[in-house]
């Protein structure tokens, strides 16, 4: 009798994993590029890589329940008449109507209010929902000008000029027909169920000198009552940033490329910008040496999940963060509630990202008038304000540790990296050293 | 100095002793001047703009960039040239330029008339969502671009990449085309296309038979992504 021969064990590939060939065989049967919401899902170099160095003796704590730790911020308070005084420093980034449902947006909006912040809108134009539940509305100046019209400037509370978005820089916007409704396409000027596609650069200023004089034209028109934000995708932020200031802006908006989207291309939100960590620090290095940090305020976003991710942000300088992704989520994106319909979908709770398709269960990626209604705007904006609240209750608790009475207060000596890599980028001290890459 | 407002003629404001800012302001107050001329503009920019009552606003010289920028209601005229994106995001009024005009002339303009009586240059009506334009001499390259709605009137000749990626808006010619932008063809001139270029010209004051024009807009084969048209973005 002989011994079985044994057989070689499976072995997976490093390079041509299940995914990649996954991949490869749907890019063959379609022809077409996968294209999908959300943002990079990658691992990447991230807040979860550094540490708060709590008080001890050689600094003093606040009492936890006890003393104050202040939360509001100030924004665009160097030319316009009318800055805004929010009470936390979390915002809700820009997300579309198109992208977003109605109820989504009134939810953002409602979720916002309550608690003193502000929202944002997106692509497509102001709808009079979420105007009507946003106390403080940020209105976005984007590239294909859709909607945009002088009577809503006029009704925001602050104007952004978008140049890029983390999950795509140099990358325009696109909305699928799916998407393309009578609404949405009357808002936009478009044919019903057309691919919209949104350009790439603004249509009428190609560089930072041009930029400048759109600031200008933006404060003619709104008599300089609205705070100017410019917000970039990051890339080269240390140059954008710059430029931006130089430019005129009050408030400038960095988006890493944890940053979310509606739909764009996996291959653009995968493979182009750079992590929030890596930009934060070159974002205040250019503002310091511009002499106006925290006079030209700074907002952070991508990725920003919890009160640490907001309390270590500021910490490395930021006046504030947005979010977008979270927001949804605590909206009710990818909740449990909706399993059956997600695996119907191919997908599953926790995992769906198909918000180009306009099939969204929990009706906040959607403008399927029976999907909407799965989000009620009273619940969601309840539920966003709750999960604000517990944001600003943790970012607290972490800045009252580190002795700190005002959330601005946290300073970059109260970070520690875990890991090199998150040491070079945030350009604090590997934890229990003194030490930082490429710093002598 | 803020300038001073006569209800019976025509208010003057020289720029050389006023600025921009307070300009804009009296045109955007409720005293504003029904007629105002503004002299010595030396190519300042976002003159005129954000206007939002039936004014009429007259420049003598040349002016910088976005003046009479989303225009709603008023008339502005420009004796002189105007610099980038003149009534650019327009919503209603008339915008005439007597000179020519540079680039993104009307850029995504929702409504209302934009007269150049020269050349404009580059992207011309680019992203314009229903305003409409007509430019008594040539037009640049990549005008009307990705253009919603709305219609282009070219009494001259047109640039490189005429109507890329265009949407709803209608294009007519009267000269030559330098090339067409993907997606953008010759379109059959019909008894309706006559008539409303034939009115948009009178409007204009442009004394050309509508009969001399070629009429271009969209094929519409790009308006859903396929596989097959991946060449063509």
């Amino acid at each position: 009798m002989t011994t079985p021969t044994p057989s070689t064990p499976l072995r997976e590939s490093a390079t041509f994993d299940r995914g990649v060939i996954a991949e490869i065989q749907r890019a063959a049967e379609t022809g077409i590029y996968d294209i999908r919401g959300w943002g990079a899902k990658r691992k990447l170099p991230h807040f979860d890589d550094l540490l708060f160095l709590g008080a001890s003796v050689s600094r003093y704590p606040l009492e936890g329940y006890r003393e104050k730790c202040e939360t509001d911020v100030v924004l665009g308070d160097t030319h316009a008449k009318f800055p805004l005084h929010l009470d936390i420093p979390i915002t809700i980034a820009g997300m579309s109507f198109g992208a977003l449902s109605g109820q989504a947006k009134e939810a953002l909006g409602r979720g916002a209010s309550e608690v003193g912040t502000s929202t944002t809108t997106g692509d497509g134009g102001m709808t009079p929902e979420e105007r009507g539940q946003s106390k403080h509305l940020v209105y976005q100046y984007l590239p294909s000008r859709y909607g945009m019209n002088p009577v809503d400037l006029r009704k925001a509370d602050a104007i952004e000029i978008v140049l890029g978005q983390g999950a795509k820089p140099g990358g325009g916007g696109m909305l699928l027909g799916q998407k393309i409704t009578e609404r949405v396409a009357g808002m936009r000027t478009l044919p019903m169920g057309v691919d919209q596609r949104s350009a790439c650069r603004h249509p009428d200023w190609t560089g930072p000198d041009d930029l400048a004089i759109k600031i200008l034209e933006l404060r003619e028109i709104t008599n300089w009552e609205k705070p100017i934000y410019v917000k970039v995708g990051a890339t080269r932020t240390y140059y954008d940033v710059k430029l931006a200031v130089k430019a005129g802006a009050d408030v400038v908006v960095v988006d890493g490329m944890q940053g979310g989207t509606a739909a764009t291309q996996e291959v653009f939100i995968e493979h182009v910008g750079i992590p929030t960590l890596a930009a934060i620090p070159q974002a205040v290095q250019a503002l310091q040496e511009m002499g106006v940090h925290r006079s030209v305020q700074l907002i952070v976003s991508g990725g920003i999940r919890s009160g640490a991710d907001v309390a270590k942000a500021m910490a490395l300088g930021a006046d504030a963060v947005a979010i977008g992704t979270a927001a949804l989520i605590a909206l009710g994106d990818n909740s449990p509630r909706f399993a059956k319909q997600y695996d119907e979908l191919g997908s599953a709770a926790g995992f769906y990202d198909d918000f180009q398709a306009g099939r969204d269960p929990a009706g906040i990626t959607t403008q399927d008038p029976d999907l909407a209604k799965n989000l009620d705007p009273v619940a969601g904006g309840r539920r966003l304000a709750n999960y604000l609240r517990v944001l600003t209750m943790e970012a607290q608790t972490l800045a009252r540790a580190c002795g700190k009475s005002h959330l601005r207060n946290l300073e970059p000596e109260d970070l520690v990296a875990l890991t090199v890599e998150a040491s070079a980028m945030a350009r604090v001290p590997l934890a229990g050293t003194n030490w930082i890459p490429g710093q002598l | 100095m803020a300038p001073t407002v006569s209800t019976t003629t025509p208010t003057i404001v020289d720029l050389r002793t006023s600025s921009t800012r307070e300009v804009n302001e009296l045109l955007s107050s409720p005293g504003a001047p029904k007629r105002l001329t503004i002299t010595h503009p030396d190519g300042a920019h976002a003159l005129a703009c954000g206007l939002d009552a039936d004014l009429e606003v007259v420049v003598e010289g040349h002016v910088g960039y976005y003046c009479a920028g989303m225009n709603q209601k008023a008339t502005v005229t420009v004796n002189g040239n105007a610099g980038v994106g003149v009534a650019e995001n327009m919503m209603s009024g008339r915008v005439h330029v007597r000179g020519d005009a540079s680039q993104s002339a009307g850029a995504t303009a929702h409504g209302g008339l934009l007269v150049v009586e020269g050349n404009a240059a580059a992207r011309c009506g680019i992203s314009m969502k229903g305003v409409d334009v007509v430019v008594g001499g040539n037009v640049g390259h990549m005008s009307a671009f990705m253009g919603q709605a709305g219609r282009l009137v070219v009494c001259g000749n047109a640039g490189e990449a005429l109507g890329d990626s265009i949407y709803e808006a209608r294009l007519y010619v009267r000269g030559s085309v330098a090339s067409l932008g993907a997606d953008c063809v010759e379109k059959e001139m019909r008894e309706e296309h006559l008539a409303e270029l034939a009115g948009l010209l009178e409007t204009a004051g442009m004394h050309y038979d509508a009969g001399e024009f070629t009429r271009y807009g969209s094929a519409r084969r790009l308006y859903n992504f396929h596989v097959d048209n991946a060449s063509a973005y």
